[in-house]
């Protein structure tokens, strides 16, 4: 009989080797292992044999029961794993393929700049505060020094509306009396961004429509020097800290004494290109001392308080930082114009 | 202003060297745009002053003819010209020439092109060199014949050492009118360069009869002319002015015309001073043999003149006129009358240098549209001590050049003279707006190298300034506190960051919550675009094909627009940003667009606009970029754009916002939308998808497009300014489905609002997730098939409670809405 056991052992694990699914090796199972299966049926014959020789058949017995147990377990294991190697093979893709494209939306260049602007400004201290774009003369002119005819409106050409007396804010400085009357006398720090627009063709330098940012400052010891530094700040935060900066002698009539801020040319380093017309360097914002009639027309009395503001182009920037050659980009709204800039 | 430095130079030395001086002109306020270097391309020993010798007949060509040139101590040299100016028996003449290897601009060319000089024969005879035309030095485009030098051009020099030039153009801004002169140019360098101004008064020598013989000048008007000075030179010879003359205005931007007016024109230039040239006999003319008597005076009703330009002007009342006994002669300083202009025929010439109000003359040329070299100087202001040194100095040229007697004495009406002007500088101000100290000395030397008058009685003292008569900007401290910081550089400034108190810091509401709705908008997929704010009725009306056309009396209109197109200020976004995708779509099958922009509504009694912001959006095209695993993605249609107003909304924690089919002209009917907010009822704007009918209006091609746009101010005032954490739920929640049948017209808000009511606190979420309609759902009725969450905050929910609170659902929807729930 333990012949028997010992031939019914190497039958199956031949048999196991031989089986690759889970349904033949489940049949295996019933076959060898099972109620009715082969081990069982010679166990049943154990009445046949003497009183002796049943511990050792048995105990044999429990050694194949425990072996094939084991085969059957690793082979089950096996052709799982192997299962899961098929499946995973099946799953290989050609990772050279393209991804699948999100389509992220993108902010306007000049709206970029903008926020560039404010986050420089903002750690200085300054607010963004908004004021009209349609405005008075009064505001846009006669308030900032310029009565009616003065020979400096002839620095903003200017679109009227056909209501006497009101007009498309050439500039974003009306916003600097609305800040003083309203704040007045308290110390101010503000940006005043917008939409200006002028009375011009359109060129590759020029837009009728576009946004300025308008910067003030009132305090009781504002100076000249305080500007420089303020704006060369911004200079070199918005170009790169290496930027040379220098400051000349300008003309607002809203400022007195009045400058233009330069920074060196971007594109050739100083050197003299296209770009900065041979001079190496290139104007980024004009800037003065809050003139006193302006003071005056906010409400402080300039013999008490000093101030200073300035004016630049989100889209001047721009165009020097990405090297834009044409400020009719920015409003054609063409997609390949306007998602290159992330 | 076009400065020539050779005439710089006579009102100046110049020490520094040329772009250093640009430089420093440049950070004073007088920015130098452009540096031009007259015949820093002529070779300085190819191309000299000539003399010609001889002037032979060509041997073989009746046009040419053989000049022998002798330049300096070799040979004289033969070379042949075509020039109609030089002929055979003609010597002496100084001539441009140039050597056989000199670089010069092709003369037959209408573009600018260089040859350079090869020996070469003409017509069988050897040519040296050549006898050069102005254009074929780059001096101007005359080609006809040669240049003709001064006879007293030093014969062999270089060309550039006699003709050569430099020229800048200097950019500048209205408050320095005082330089567009070269005398006013010339006192900014003096300055600061620390060289002398080299001024002489200038005179002139009259043999003639007393001007007050002659000519009468009465000012009717003076407010509008402080001053009025005249001159009178008879038996002048009009003809060309020299070369020396022609060339300098040329270099200055201006063409010569006659040596009477170039000299005007040059005194102009040089002293800022316009200058107005009469012919003397037609004056005569006009008074019958009278002494003639300038009047200047105001316009009167109905007057008419006919001016330089042939034109017969209407002229307006507060117009300023020359006029004599006749009637006008001139518009003051705007233009002259056609009758008496200066004529080839000229002998007498009555000379004005007049005083005009810059207001008054700005007004004129503006209206007239005339600018001119003289009304760019009169209308930024002018000083009136410059009228009689600018007369005499002209009228002296005149008699040099043009021949003639000057009448003794100078007619000069002067009824108003300006105050000298004495400002106070106090001690402290230099600092208080510089930031730097500045001793008293150095504020001192500055002010006084640009010839201000500084006296005060002791060093604590403020200073007392008085301003020079050429100084009509200066007027308070401060300019002259940037007078001082011009002088002393800008770059003396020091940096410093500021140290003043820190205003009060506010938030800013309006700004965080525009930045908050672009970020999710791009966070959206929709790319930001900046449409002009101006537009034209008729893009507006094509949102509307059946409604009236837009009542322009709603818009904010320009009174100058640039073209037709852009004239009103919008009240809308939609149409510019349908053009815009529009044009976007010619060459990208999916866009998807947003912008948040003002609109512009007027407000009755008001005199400015509101100018709420609005968000618009449109979307068309596939809804994802194609791509190998998806090639034909769907369409943006009503529900995508839906999906973006949604996510706008819960971001923004709006809620409380209802979406209510609308009909609308711009949209296609039955897919459009209101956005309507509570409380209040408020409305904010339209969503769906346009109208085939507009789409073609716009030049759209046939595919859905989705149009949004929102105000933005009402969708602020329902976000809430703060909202509080919520906790998930500790306890497990349940999901269980719900399908329900209802009529096919029922909106599905109802349903979904009906079970929010009646599921009460414990019902989490209600998801629609299937609409169904077909087999086994009775025609008209449609299948809603919801997942609702259950979850208490407090206690695991148990079978019971879950069941109960389905229930209650289940009634509220049969009893409210005639539903049937669907098994
Ligand atoms: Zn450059």
């Amino acid at each position: 009989m333990l012949d028997q056991l010992h031939e019914m052992e190497g039958r199956a694990l031949a048999e196991l080797a031989g089986h690759k699914t889970e349904q033949a090796l489940e049949q295996w199972h019933v076959a060898f292992l099972g109620r009715k299966g082969a081990l069982t049926e010679l166990l049943r014959g154990i009445g046949r044999l003497s009183a002796e020789e049943r511990p050792a058949f048995g105990q044999e017995a429990n050694r194949v029961k425990t072996a094939l147990e084991k085969a059957y377990e690793d082979r089950a294991l096996t052709l799982k794993q192997e299962a899961a190697l098929h499946q995973l093979a099946r799953e290989q893709v050609d990772v050279t393929l393209p991804g699948r494209p999100i389509a992220p939306g993108f902010l306007h260049v000049s709206t970029r700049t903008l926020r560039e602007i404010y986050d420089i400004f903002a750690a200085m201290g300054f607010q963004v505060v908004e004021a009209p774009e349609v405005e008075t003369d009064i505001y846009n002119f006669q308030l900032l020094n310029m009565p009616p005819h003065h020979p400096a409106r002839d620095m903003w050409n200017t679109f009227h509306t056909t209501h006497e007396g009101v007009l498309l804010r050439t500039h974003t400085s009306p916003g600097q009396i609305r800040v003083m009357l309203e704040h007045c006398p308290e110390p101010i720090r503000v940006i005043l961004p917008g939409k200006c627009y002028r009375y011009e063709q359109v060129t590759a330098r020029h837009e009728f429509m576009f946004y300025q940012v308008e910067g003030l400052a009132i305090g009781e010891h504002l100076t000249m020097a305080d500007l420089k530094g303020t704006l060369a700040s911004f200079a070199r935060q918005m170009f790169g800290p290496e930027r040379k900066v220098r400051f000349r002698a300008s003309y607002f009539p809203f400022t007195e004494p009045s400058a233009e801020l330069d920074i060196d040319c971007v594109l050739c380093g100083g050197k003299g290109c296209r770009v900065c017309k041979n001079s190496g360097w290139l104007e980024i914002l004009g800037c003065g001392m809050v003139h006193p009639n302006v003071m005056r027309n906010g409400g402080y009395d300039p013999a008490c308080y000093t101030g200073f503001a300035f004016g630049m182009g989100p889209e001047r920037i721009a165009m020097l930082k990405y090297g834009i050659d044409d400020i009719r980009h920015f409003f054609a709204n063409d997609l390949r114009f306007l998602q290159q800039f992330v | 202003m076009k400065v020539p430095l050779n005439w710089l130079k006579e009102y100046v030395d110049i020490t520094l060297p040329v772009p250093e001086l640009a430089e420093r002109m440049t950070l004073a306020g007088m920015e130098v745009e452009t540096i031009e270097h007259i015949g820093a391309d002529w070779d300085r020993d190819k191309i000299l002053v000539g003399e010609i010798v001889e002037i032979r007949p060509h041997p073989d060509a009746d046009r040419l003819t053989i000049a022998v040139v002798r330049c300096g101590s070799g040979d004289p040299e033969a070379v042949v010209t075509g020039a109609p100016n030089v002929k055979v028996g003609d010597r002496g003449q100084k001539v441009a020439f140039a050597r056989n290897g000199a670089r010069l601009i092709d003369g037959h060319s209408d573009e600018l092109r260089y040859l350079t000089l090869k020996p070469s024969k003409i017509r069988g005879v050897l040519s040296a060199g050549m006898v050069c035309s102005e254009k074929e030095l780059g001096l101007s485009g005359e080609h006809e014949g040669i240049l003709i030098l001064p006879d007293d051009a030093p014969v062999g020099m270089p060309l550039v050492d006699y003709l050569g030039d430099t020229v800048f153009d200097l950019d500048l801004n209205p408050n320095y009118a005082r330089c567009l002169s070269i005398i006013g140019v010339a006192r900014e360098v003096a300055a600061l360069t620390g060289q002398k101004l080299k001024q002489q008064e200038p005179t002139m020598t009259a043999a003639g009869g007393s001007i007050a013989d002659l000519v009468g000048i009465e000012i009717s008007d003076p407010d509008l002319c402080s001053r009025y000075s005249a001159t009178l030179i008879r038996g002048v010879h009009v003809g060309p002015s020299p070369l020396w003359l022609q060339r300098r205005l040329r270099l200055a931007g201006q063409r010569p015309v006659n040596c009477i007016v170039d000299i005007t024109n040059y005194v102009m230039l040089e002293l800022g001073q316009p200058l107005h040239a009469f012919d003397y006999q037609k004056l005569l003319g006009r008074a019958a043999g009278g002494r003639p008597v300038i009047t200047v005076r105001r316009a009167r009703p109905g007057e008419k003149l006919t001016t330089l330009d042939h034109i017969e002007r209407q002229l307006e009342e507060n117009m300023l006129l020359i006029t004599d006994s006749s009637g006008p002669i001139a518009l003051a300083g705007v233009i002259g009358g056609l009758e008496t202009e200066i004529s080839d025929d000229t002998t007498d010439v009555l000379l004005e240098s007049a005083n005009f109000d810059y207001l008054s003359n700005r007004r004129t040329s503006t209206l007239l549209h005339l600018p001119s070299e003289a009304s760019l100087r009169f209308g930024r202001g002018i000083p009136p001590e410059t009228t009689v040194p600018a007369a005499v100095r002209a009228t002296e040229f005149m008699r040099q050049l043009a021949g003639g007697v000057i009448a003794t004495g100078i007619a000069d009406a002067y009824p108003v003279k300006p105050q000298q002007r004495t400002i106070e500088l106090p001690r402290a101000e230099v600092e208080r707006l510089l930031g730097v100290p500045l001793s008293r000395q150095r504020v001192v030397e500055s002010l006084q190298a640009l010839g201000f008058h500084c006296s005060s009685c002791s060093e604590e003292q403020p200073i007392q300034v008085t301003v020079p008569y050429y100084r009509l900007d200066v007027e308070i401290s401060a300019d002259l506190v940037e007078e001082v910081a011009r002088m002393v550089g800008y770059d003396q400034i020091p940096s410093t960051l500021l140290r003043d108190e820190l205003p009060p810091q506010r938030r800013n509401a309006a700004l965080e919550a525009d930045l908050r709705v672009r970020d999710l908008l791009v966070g959206c997929g929709l790319t930001e675009v900046i449409t002009y704010s101006m537009t034209n009725l008729d893009s507006v009306a094509r949102l509307d094909p059946t409604g009236p056309a837009p009542d322009p009396a709603d818009y904010i209109r320009l009174a100058n627009p640039l073209t037709p197109e852009r004239e009103y200020l919008r009240r809308t976004l939609s149409n510019s940003l349908l053009e815009a995708l529009r044009d976007n779509l010619r060459f990208s099958p999916r866009v998807a667009l947003f912008e948040v922009a003002r609109v512009y509504l007027p407000q009755t009694g008001q005199e400015l606009p509101l100018e709420p912001r609005r968000i618009g959006i449109v979307l068309s095209g596939p809804k994802h970029p194609v791509h190998w695993n998806q090639p034909q993605p769907g369409l943006f249609d009503y529900f995508d754009l839906k999906g973006v107003v949604e996510t706008l909304l819960s971001r923004l924690r709006i809620s409380n916002a209802a979406f209510i089919a609308v009909e609308a002209p711009a949209y296609q009917s039955g897919r459009v939308a209101r956005l309507v907010l509570q409380p209040g009822d408020v409305d904010v704007g339209l969503l769906g998808e346009v109208n085939p009918v507009v789409r073609d209006r716009f030049d759209l091609p046939a595919q859905r497009v989705c149009l949004a746009e929102l105000d933005l101010e009402a969708l602020l005032a329902h976000a809430p300014e703060s909202y509080r954490f919520e906790a998930a739920g500790r306890y497990p929640a349940s999901a269980q489905d719900m399908a329900v049948v209802v009529d096919e017209g029922l909106p599905a808000v109802q349903v979904s609002d009906c079970i929010r009511r009646a599921g009460g606190r414990l019902l989490r979420s209600a998801e629609l997730f299937d609409i169904y309609r077909g087999e086994q759902i009775p025609q008209g009725k449609k299948s809603l098939a919801y997942s609702l969450r259950y979850q208490a905050p407090d206690r695991t929910l148990t079978d019971d409670d879950v069941a109960r609170q389905h229930a209650r659902i289940q009634r509220a929807l049969e009893k409210e809405l005639a539903a049937e729930l669907r098994s």
